[in-house]
């Protein structure tokens, strides 16, 4: 047994064995248990001490851009935003006097927290594994690492907030809204569940024979999770039919039926967009569109319904038959026709990258106003956090970011990021080791 | 030597022929023979071409002069013309001067104020037409992964020059690259240098002259690819340089295999060659003789030598060949790669690898030209300057395997700072597309962390530094007199998010032009409904 994958194999079987077995004996003790409370539903934010923000030119990621601006942080969220505010006595103060001011920024699309090293199985907790398509109780919040080393390499870049993103199957799992800071779980999500992700873009997954057959199982899925909301007392009878999916399954997909949480629908090709927007629409979820290759072909029916699009900008080109459509200009055509547009580096390691992503999709057109929402008030707006997260205002929490110059542009850097009104260290493994490095030979 | 590379060059006709009747033909009248006969060689039958590729190189068709005035030239060789003009003519760069130039007969002028002009981008490590898009299974070429060590294999044989990612690359400013094979293998085989213009072969598009590259792999990929996936050989780090140490030294018993048949060969040859002169010189005698006896008939000596004339004499038979051993094309670039025809590149993540790949280079006798990826360059860098190595890798890629978690965005700064010969490279088709930003980062890692870079360094990552590890630094990499006009005209400074490429030129032809409706270069996008890169708004820059 020198392999370690094989290893690890009988390691997680007799594992899976133990708990079965201690799952059985329970069931025999007690009642059926109920799900687990979804964790900290909106996190209270930590008590952070107060904080000033002196000086810098804000933006506030609506659109709006206040010069010589305070922002007074307490209690980890926006206090006050205006010119010439008094700063109380005794309060830390941050001076961003000729600097820029921006939301924190946030990556909708990643797997921080969730993989530490990519072909590393053993550092994974996005993927439910498995056979069954049909993951939808899946919860990145369960995985959810805040010490992962991601977390404050990522954030050292500006980026405050991530999507954290289950993978795999057809119905991933749920998502979680991750700031990053935070030494618990329950420090550093904001919200469990996000949103509901399903995988509708055919790849070369042999778990699926592609959207038409991936669609066929969410519609019969989404309908039984439908049925089983309606008639619960019947399931509990065993009087029901057979379902698709499993009861924590379709527990899971009743937030969405009832728009609690959005659905993130990852389909690339053109056809398959509308199809997915026909889906949500005959079960009344909330759609989001990621991926969206090819969405600026069908940008004004995106329009119609505000359906937000996740986009990444660097998409290089016609990677697969369902992106033959991909063009560097997506979000800007996304954008000039009405589309809620949301940029991602749809990465987990490269997710510092965010704003050089960002500024390529200004490069193709886009107005760098609607880059800055973007990766700001967009994403906070159509993972249905608008409301907390994505701009600078009184009772926003906290997350903000000063700037040397245009966030955008790659020589400026990030003066001081704070997160839940809080300055945090930018220092992280890589700087660590950049300082052990930094004259040869080292000593240690 | 010249001589001896022409006669290399001409001596497969000669051994064709009898040597003995072209060592006399070749001989001035009136010397002796046997001491001016150049000494018989046989050449390594491998020696015949730089590349493998190469043979149907497509010249650009013949473009108009082009000067480009007012322009911020980046010469790359250290030096900046902030307000400048270079000329292109005949497909190389014709003049390159501070201020104006005044414009040849028939010259197209561009006004590049507030612009910039840099040499073409050239990446050393592509996989562009071997893993091209789409990605289907039947496109896969990249990776012979039927075995670990295939040094016969040619990524000349796999790329498909229908990749629509060849075009978006130029669009970036590339106009160069080495398409290497995977690193599934320890030894991947050939890799081949490349101009991007639109062709149906690769080989139209080789790089004249440039020379072929050995790819070849430490670390986790051949590890996974065989030992985990398949349980064979190699399954470990041991494994792995066990199996190189063994095919290179194959490769060095096959060369002596070839140095001893080439001296048996030439000590034959030049045996033949002493008997034909010793009949040769006996002809001459005897007619010596006989004119002697001619003019005086009671000469004494004539009735001893006319004893001697009855002797028969027949011209030599030249000797039969010695059988020459098996000709072997995986040995075969193992050996140029030892005698350094051929450059090696090796994809290499951890320090302890690299300096393991050294001590084997040592070992059996070749040089490294360039670690790939390498992202722990950083704390072997002294090392790697006095070994003269580049390093080839990207600004802030890390974290994707174990031996990429050690990757720090101040990597190239640090190899600049140390006096190394820090390369940008992609391994990417979204990479290739903006390889002018991957600098900047690293540029930007560097001077936040304090180290004084200059964009006249950073710009040579992406340029001189590349074009010398793929060997073609004469022919290309900076702006200079008389090297290819290869060539990029940026519009704004080429370090920002938003700069694009404006106009790229490839030997002074026009391949590419912002904004420039046309159709796709490749067959395959032809009448698909694609979004190829237009820009249809305009930019949103502030």
């Amino acid at each position: 047994m020198t392999n370690p994958r094989s290893v690890r194999n009988t390691f997680v079987s007799s594992l899976f064995v133990l708990t079965t077995v201690l799952a059985a004996t329970e069931a025999f003790a007690q009642p059926r248990p109920t799900p687990a409370p979804a964790p900290a539903k909106a996190a209270e934010p930590a008590a952070a001490a107060p904080l000033a923000i002196v000086g810098g030119r804000v933006h506030t990621g609506t659109g709006e851009v206040l010069e010589d601006a305070t922002i007074l942080l307490e209690k980890g969220l926006v206090q006050k935003i205006g010119k010439g505010l008094a700063v109380p006595a005794g309060v830390t103060t941050i001076d961003a006097k000729g600097a820029i001011v921006t939301p924190g920024f946030v990556d909708a699309f990643t797997s921080i927290g969730l993989v530490e090293v990519s072909l590393e199985d053993s550092t994974h907790d996005d993927d439910r594994g498995g056979k069954d398509p049909i993951r939808a109780a899946f919860r990145a919040s369960d995985g959810y690492n805040p010490a992962s080393t991601v977390v404050g390499i990522t954030r050292a870049e500006g980026v405050t907030s991530a999507g954290v993103v289950p993978l795999g199957g057809l119905f991933s799992g749920q998502s979680a809204w991750a700031d990053l800071d935070g030494d618990t779980r329950e420090s550093a999500l904001a919200q469990g569940p996000l949103a509901l992700h399903v995988h509708l873009d055919g790849s070369l997954d042999g778990d699926r024979g592609g959207p038409a057959a991936a669609l066929l199982l969410a519609r019969e899925v989404f309908d039984d999770a439908r049925t089983f909301q309606k008639n619960r007392a019947a399931w509990e009878r065993n009087q029901s039919r057979p379902f698709a999916a499993s009861r924590l399954d379709l527990e899971a997909i009743g937030d969405a039926l009832a728009g609690r949480v959005p659905v993130v629908f990852h389909v690339d090709r053109a056809s398959d967009i509308l199809a997915a927007v026909a889906l949500a629409k005959e079960f009344g979820l909330r759609p989001v569109i990621a991926g969206g290759a090819e969405a600026w072909k069908i940008a004004p029916r995106l329009a119609e319904s505000k359906i937000p699009v996740i986009v990444n900008p660097l998409e290089p080109g016609p990677t697969t038959f369902d992106t033959l459509g991909t063009r560097d200009d997506n979000a800007a055509l996304l954008h000039a026709a009405g589309v809620p547009v949301v940029i991602t580096t749809a990465d987990t390691h490269n997710a510092r990258k965010l704003r050089q992503v960002a500024g390529n999709a200004v490069r193709a057109g886009l107005p760098h106003a609607a880059a800055i929402a973007a990766i700001t008030s967009a994403p906070a707006q159509a993972l249905g956090l608008g409301a907390k997260y994505g701009t600078l205002a009184p009772g926003k929490v906290a997350n903000l970011v000063v700037w040397s110059g245009d966030p955008l542009e790659i020589a400026s850097r990030p003066l001081a990021v704070v997160i839940r009104g809080k300055k945090v260290d930018l220092a992280n493994r890589q700087s660590a080791l950049f300082t052990r490095y930094r004259k040869l030979p080292i000593t240690r | 030597m010249f001589s001896r590379r022409a006669f290399r060059l001409l001596s497969p006709l000669l051994l064709s022929l009898p040597a003995c009747a072209s060592s006399s033909a070749s001989t001035p009248p009136n010397s002796p023979a046997q001491a001016e006969a150049p000494p018989p060689d046989v050449p390594f039958p491998w020696e015949a071409r730089s590349s493998t590729a190469a043979g149907i190189e497509t010249p650009a068709a013949a473009s108009p002069p082009v000067l480009i005035r007012n322009a911020t030239l980046w010469l790359a060789t250290g030096k900046t013309i902030p307000r400048g003009s270079i000329l292109l003519r005949d497909g190389k760069i014709a003049q390159v001067a501070e201020g104006d130039i005044s414009p040849p007969e028939g010259a197209r002028i561009v006004d590049a104020a507030g612009k910039f002009v840099t040499p073409g981008i050239i990446d050393t490590h592509s996989h562009l037409g071997v893993y091209p898009m789409p990605g289907t299974i039947a496109h896969l070429d990249g990776n012979e992964a039927s075995s670990p060590v295939t040094p016969d294999v040619q990524t000349v044989d796999g790329f498909w020059p229908q990749d629509p990612a060849v075009e978006r690359a130029v669009a970036g400013g590339v106009t160069t690259l080495q398409i290497l094979p995977g690193s599934a293998n320890l030894i991947g085989g050939r890799a081949v240098t490349l101009k991007l213009r639109p062709a149906l072969s690769p080989r139209q598009m080789h790089f004249p002259g440039a020379p072929d590259g050995l790819k070849m792999a430490c670390g986790e990929n051949p590890k996974r690819t065989y030992g985990n996936a398949r349980h064979a050989a190699p399954g470990t780090r041991m494994g792995n340089l066990a199996m190189q140490r063994k095919a290179f030294l194959d490769a060095k018993k096959h060369e002596d295999d070839w140095q001893r048949y080439r001296t048996t060969e030439a000590n034959r040859l030049r045996e033949d060659q002493k008997k034909r002169a010793a009949y040769e010189a006996e002809v001459e005698s005897r007619k010596k003789q006989q004119a002697q006896c001619h003019d005086d008939p009671y000469l004494s000596s004539c009735a001893e030598w006319q004893k001697s004339w009855e002797k028969p004499l027949e011209p030599p038979k030249p000797s039969d060949p010695g059988a020459a051993p098996a000709r072997d094309p995986a040995k075969e670039t193992l050996i140029g790669a030892m005698r350094g025809s051929v450059l090696v590149h090796v994809h290499c993540y951890r320090a302890d690898d690299m300096l393991a790949m050294l001590a084997l280079a040592d070992e059996v006798g070749f040089r490294v030209r360039s670690f790939h990826h390498a992202l722990e360059a950083y704390k072997i860098r002294d090392i790697l300057v006095q070994k003269n190595v580049s390093v080839s890798t990207w600004a802030d890629w890390w974290g994707f395997k174990m031996e990429a978690y050690d990757g720090i965005p101040e990597n190239i700064a640090l190899l600049q700072e140390s006096g190394a010969l820090p390369i940008v490279h992609t391994d990417s088709p979204e990479g290739i597309q903006r390889m002018n930003q991957e600098a900047s980062k690293a540029l930007a890692s560097g001077r936040r962390a304090g180290m004084p870079l200059t964009d006249e360094e950073a710009i040579r990552w992406l340029t001189y530094n590349p074009a010398w590890a793929l060997g073609i630094e004469k022919r290309v990499g900076t702006l200079e007199f008389g090297k290819d006009a290869d060539v990029v005209l940026w519009d704004r400074h080429p370090f920002s998010v938003y700069a694009s490429a404006e106009e790229v030129w490839i030997d002074g032809a026009t391949v590419y032009q912002k904004g420039k409706k046309r159709p796709p270069w490749s067959d395959f996008e032809l009448g698909q409904d694609t979004g190829r890169p237009t820009t249809l708004l305009p930019g949103g820059a502030p």
